[in-house]
């Protein structure tokens, strides 16, 4: 690989980079995380010249650069294979056999954990839970889902990518796209394959299927403000008088933050063993 | 006002789910989307915070803080820049809601959003989605953009015409850590993704160090519904202290694994039910109330009614409703020490016990489950995890000693029979498979 893109190309991506930092008017650094993926779209990993783009562009160093891109898991620090099969290995999709899976397709690739078949083609990953769990075990070809995977549909996807054949994801694009251009969506740019694939798996719609079959319904309600219909944009005005809006600040309280802590009341998340997601 | 009672499942969030074209703004609308929005906009924005402050909604993101709380503690305005921040970094091991929600109803979500950012005075939002999920997100960018080009989102919004709304998808690249809040934000800065110190809270110093509201996907998809159908309605779902409706994803060893929307309360018993009971009659030994960073639980616990409160009472935490169910085919060294190599993966290396512990929990963890065990590993660990707990910044630590805690907890002999004996030989692993082609490799 050249160690600078054609004069051409430099345009065209700065361009697209530009693009990027446009999304984040009031602090331009957060480009930084879409613009490596765009790195990663033209080059399949990144690339010294991509950490050069992204530092010319956001006025970092390379190196602050390279310590955002070797933090994060799904930024490679060499060559991605043009398809990145993903085996969840997390306990749960692990146990319902994920682990065989893996030992399947590593000794078939002949290939282990972030490595790469010797076309380039492939590149093996063991995965973390891909939030999927009722569709166990799960495979990720370039994060598209492939549902209730056994060792033989596994191999059946990588001798597909073998043989050129496109892939099937259970949900997803019609077919899988190659790493680089799943990277510029991941970027945030579009590539029309939204209206694609249907809206949920099977497992998903199980419990909205027994509340039909039951007839469980969450609460009617009569609606709370008038006589049934949901009034219409702009006609219903609630809390213009003497609503809190109209109250001009009287005490420290008003204006403070600190000050309007209800005693006893702890601020978010302190006093919770868990965090938001975790 | 009358309303009436819930069923036993209350499909409100996954009712749109599985429709033709369900993620589609007119397929939204023509089910009654974006009429809470409409209606939002003739309100007072402190008034929609006082709404979804009495409807009790409890943040469904894990940690269960009041979400209209949450938004109350922003100070008064500045003149600067207030945030709305959606987590959609959905990792934690056993979560599987937000992903299907977006996949199949990535307009509820906007729509939530734009009613809170306009509750919060915000007018830059964000979703923060984590980046494995690549056709997640492309049904995201199409909402948002079919969303602005409707006028739905954009200028000119608001009962004067005043009120501006633009609404960013960024794409996160692979790191659990992010779904806590504060790393959140950091990644969202483009930089590592690493925890802060609080306080300063989010509401106070959050992104680009300016009030934030950080709000998990769920919790925020829930707003229309509040706004739209009222507090009473969104109340008569749900315990006193746990309100609402909540999707229970259930998977593991049972007939049919999947999702349940359903009042705040329903029991594990009546999950497992309607999931088709256990597999093949097995028996159940253990499961997760919210993930593999809540206690785990085990049949004694399938009638607590699954709501915060209860939860907790019980020894563990509701968390994201992620219940992970293994049968007694399962090793549960096996999957301990699995739980154990993704914390020590995650682990973003800002604090030492984090770090450190983890990394040590995971090779006596290896050696138990390979029947290498040393006398005291059992103890050793205990020692660790307990050392681990509460010394960190945030809650991954505190996540990577609870499952080790717990398991030893309900089955220590087994952690000991680790000493002498390989896991794969007491649980031969091919019988806890979903399928049954053992040998193929």
């Amino acid at each position: 690989m050249s160690e600078t893109w054609s004069d051409e190309d430099y345009a065209r991506i700065r361009r697209d980079a530009e693009a990027i930092v446009a999304r984040y008017p009031d602090f331009p650094r957060s480009a930084l995380g879409p613009m490596l993926h765009l790195v990663q779209s033209e080059d399949g990993f990144v690339s010294p010249r991509g950490i050069a783009l992204c530092s010319e562009v956001l006025d970092l160093s390379r190196a602050e650069v390279s310590a955002v891109a070797t933090f994060y898991s799904q930024y490679r620090r060499h060559p991605n294979g043009q398809y990145n099969v993903g085996v969840c290995v997390n306990p749960l999709c692990g146990v319902m056999g994920g682990e065989l899976i893996w030992e399947a397709l590593s000794g078939h690739l002949g290939v282990g954990h972030d490595e790469t078949t010797e076309d380039g083609l492939i590149t093996l990953e063991a995965l973390e839970c891909n939030a999927a769990c009722d569709h166990a075990p799960v495979v990720m070809v370039n994060w598209e889902f492939f549902d209730h995977q056994t060792p033989a549909s596994a191999l059946a996807i990588v001798e597909d990518l073998r043989a050129g054949v496109d892939i099937h994801p259970t949900r997803g694009a019609d077919k899988v796209h190659t790493f680089k251009e799943v990277s510029r969506v991941l970027a945030g740019f579009e590539d029309g394959h939204a209206d694609e694939g249907p809206s949920a798996g099977e497992p998903s719609l199980l419990g909205k299927r027994i509340a039909e079959e039951n007839g469980w319904r969450a609460p009617r309600a009569d609606e709370p403000t008038d006589s049934g219909a949901t009034p219409a944009a702009g006609t219903e005005r609630v809390g213009e008088e003497h609503s809190s809006a109209a109250h001009k600040p009287a005490t420290e309280g008003d204006v403070s933050p600190e000050k309007v802590e209800k005693p006893g009341v702890d601020e978010p998340d302190a006093d919770e063993p868990a965090k938001e997601e975790k | 006002m009358s309303v009436t009672e819930p069923g036993t499942l209350s499909p409100v969030l996954t009712e749109l789910w599985g429709v033709d074209r369900s993620w589609t703004l007119d397929v939204y609308r023509e089910h009654g989307g974006y009429r809470a929005w409409e209606k939002a906009q003739g309100m007072d924005p402190a008034d929609i915070v006082s709404l979804v402050k009495d409807s009790g909604i409890r943040g469904r993101g894990g940690a269960g803080f009041p979400t209209g709380l949450k938004w109350s503690f922003l100070p008064k305005p500045d003149g600067g820049p207030t945030y709305l921040v959606v987590n959609a970094d959905e990792s934690e091991p056993g979560t599987c809601k937000d992903i299907p929600l977006m996949m199949a109803n990535p307009h509820v979500l906007i729509e939530g959003m734009a009613i809170t950012a306009y509750a919060i005075r915000c007018n830059h939002a964000f979703i923060y989605l984590r980046g494995e999920v690549v056709h997640v997100y492309r049904r995201l960018l199409a909402a948002v953009r079919e969303a602005r080009e409707a006028g739905l989102l954009g200028t000119g919004l608001g009962p004067d015409g005043d009120y501006d709304l633009d609404i960013t998808v960024h794409a996160g690249a692979g790191a659990y850590i992010c779904g806590e809040e504060t790393a959140l934000l950091d990644s969202l800065e483009g930089r590592r993704g690493q925890p802060r110190l609080k306080p300063p809270f989010p509401a106070v110093a959050g992104l680009y160090a300016r009030p934030t509201v950080v709000n998990n996907v769920e919790s925020v998809a829930s707003v229309p519904g509040i706004i739209g159908r009222g507090v009473d309605w969104f109340k008569a779902m749900g315990t006193e202290k746990s309100t609402g409706h909540g999707i229970f994803s259930v998977s593991g060893h049972v007939a049919n694994p999947g999702q349940f929307e359903a009042p705040l309360g329903i029991t594990m018993r009546t999950l497992i039910d309607l999931a088709g009971g256990m597999r093949d009659g097995r028996r159940l030994k253990f499961w997760t109330p919210g993930g593999s960073s809540t206690p785990i639980f085990t049949e004694e616990h399938l009638d607590v009614p699954l709501d915060f409160d209860s939860v907790a009472a019980a020894g563990s935490m509701l968390g994201t409703r992620a219940l992970q169910v293994f049968d007694e085919t399962t090793s549960v060294v096996r999957v301990v020490r699995g739980w154990t190599d993704f914390y020590q993966h995650e682990s973003c290396g800002k604090c030492t016990p984090c770090r450190e512990g983890t990394f040590w929990m995971r090779q006596v963890m290896h050696r138990l489950e390979a029947g290498k065990g040393l006398p005291g590993d059992v103890d050793l660990l205990l020692d660790v995890a307990g050392n681990i707990l509460g010394r960190s910044f945030c809650a991954l630590g505190d996540a990577a000693a609870t499952p080790i805690q717990s398991a030893i907890k309900y089955f220590r002999d087994e952690f000991e029979a680790g000493y002498t004996t390989p896991a794969s030989e007491l649980f031969p692993y091919a019988a806890s498979a979903r399928f049954s082609e053992v040998g193929i490799r």
